[in-house]
């Protein structure tokens, strides 16, 4: 009796997880097929690079600068009296621009942006102002998602650079001020390993992160329903999801492209 | 001309509609009434494809909307205006910008859209509201910003959803006076959906009591005013005897 309970639940589960997978890969097609309803989505675009873009940065560049601080001392720390340290400049740069400064970017945006995008979205689906769209005739798809997808995909990078450099400018200006390493040093420690690749890779991680983070918080918000308890569960849901794909995409790229 | 036949909608195990059959010539306006839960805005999302019916077949104007494709569907809606429950403003819009989303949609430009942005604003009384936000309005403003938002393309069809709930009744006979206007103005096919009996006979040629997922009865709102049928009585008098498990204090309160 209780296998049978078990693995009755274990079927809900799959079958549910396949529905999920099921309704996410429709959404996705369907926001595939609106990205020729240009006509709708690109004025409104502009709007969504404000708002996911440049309002991102102030707390991107916060998180970087501190990430960059704490790796130039944590580096002097291990290094000192084995490795040269100017190997702090090397450890500062290689791990901002590979791993920490577009991971704890996208992590952050998720919070921001990806939450934003589910509580609005969410909303609007709850009080039927989709459904008004819909009865105006607009594709709520290319008025609603494809903008903001757009603009993640073209705001992450942008704000992840500004993170590399904050990152690096913070990891030179400690180790300039509380270490004893000059500029130079930490400069020929930045240079000595540097691949023009290294400056590509994150970039190209920012842009996948930024389409996940944009894309789950649209669909969960699209999917809305029961009220404003079911717009704090799609959002809870949305930056949860983006979390972990984002880790995912992060190991993806790292197997691809490393 | 709006017809159903044998339309049935269901969620998991909560049938709402049962073969609904249902007619609304062109140019009158149908008020459908009924209680909480009988699939009353149920029916008129399926109406607007906003649902995709069960079984059963779905007309407006002889388009079978029931297997219209997504472009065939919005084709029938840049035709039909409608009137949410609470009227479905777009919180980040400016009201004049609210009203003027079905004008874009509909490809008109330049000054012709402020020109009927305006008109539809005068025509619910809302005039010097374009630059404000809905959360500046009133309830009763809101409702008339959807109407204005569902008249300003001119549409053929206008459905009406709960247009009067939740408002006093000096605002409530206000916004069935502006229906009754627009009909008479425009002469578009409608159907209300609403709980308030007064508001469905002053705007509607024709009444109907939906009941069980059923069309219960039918007809012009004399004639249903005078009908000794047992359930439109109960309704009418708001006696709940009639419906299982429901009692009520039987003075009609």
């Amino acid at each position: 009796m209780q296998l049978t309970g078990a693995l009755a639940w274990v079927g809900r589960q799959a079958t549910a997880g396949l529905a999920l997978v099921g309704a996410a890969a429709q959404f996705v097609w369907t926001v595939v097929r609106s990205i020729g309803d240009i006509g709708t989505w690109g004025p409104l675009t502009a709007l969504q690079v404000r708002r996911i873009g440049i309002d991102s940065i102030p707390v991107a560049l916060f998180i970087a600068v501190f990430t960059g601080i704490v790796l130039a001392l944590q580096s002097s720390y291990t290094f000192t009296g084995i490795v040269p340290l100017y190997f702090v400049g090397v450890l500062v740069a290689k791990s901002v621009m590979l791993e920490l400064g577009p991971v704890l970017t996208g992590l952050a945006l998720a919070g921001r942006v990806g939450a934003n995008i589910a509580a609005e979205i969410g909303t609007m689906r709850v009080t039927e102002q989709i459904d008004a769209l819909e009865m105006m005739a607009w594709n709520p798809v290319s008025y609603l998602v494809v903008p903001r997808v757009v603009a993640g995909i073209i705001t992450f990078p942008i704000i992840t650079g500004l993170a590399l450099g904050a990152g690096i400018g913070a990891g030179w200006i400690t180790s300039i001020s509380l270490l004893d390493l000059s500029t130079q040093e930490f400069i020929r420690g930045v240079r000595m390993f540097y691949d023009p690749f290294d400056l590509r890779y994150p970039l190209i991680k920012a842009a996948s992160f930024g389409a996940v983070v944009t894309a789950v918080g649209a669909l969960n918000g699209y999917q809305t329903t029961g009220g404003a308890a079911g717009v704090g569960r799609a959002t809870t849901r949305a930056v949860v999801l983006s979390c972990m794909l984002i880790l995912v995409l992060d190991a993806l790229w790292a197997v691809l492209l490393l | 001309m709006i017809r159903l036949a044998g339309v049935s909608k269901s969620f998991g195990d909560n049938h709402v509609l049962r073969g609904l059959d249902m007619t609304v010539d062109a140019g009158s306006t149908l008020a459908v009434l009924g209680r909480s839960g009988t699939g009353k805005s149920v029916l008129l999302r399926c109406v607007a494809r906003l649902l995709q019916v069960d079984e059963g077949s779905v007309e407006v104007d002889g388009r079978d909307m029931v297997s219209a494709t997504e472009e065939e569907v919005r084709e029938v809606r840049l035709r039909m205006g409608y009137v949410f429950q609470f009227a479905a403003l777009f919180d980040s819009l400016r009201i004049g910008e609210n009203v003027e989303l079905p004008l874009r949609r509909a490809g008109v430009v330049g000054d012709e859209v402020r020109r009927r942005t305006d008109e539809a604003l005068d025509k619910v009384g809302l005039q010097g509201t374009r630059d404000k936000f809905p959360a500046d309005l009133s309830g009763g403003m809101r409702k008339r910003a959807g109407i204005a938002r569902a008249i300003v393309s001119r549409p053929d069809i206008l459905l009406y959803d709960e247009p009067t709930s939740g408002l006093d009744p000096v605002t409530g006979a206000v916004i069935d006076g502006l229906m009754v206007r627009l009909k008479r103005e425009m002469g578009a096919t409608g159907i209300l959906i609403t709980h308030d009996i007064q508001s469905a006979f002053r705007v509607a040629d024709r009444v109907a009591l939906l009941n069980d997922g059923h069309l219960h009865a039918e007809g012009p709102p004399d004639d249903f005013r005078a009908s000794e049928d047992p359930l439109i009585r109960a309704f009418l008098e708001g006696r709940a005897e009639l419906w299982p498990g429901e009692t009520s204090t039987g003075d009609g309160a």
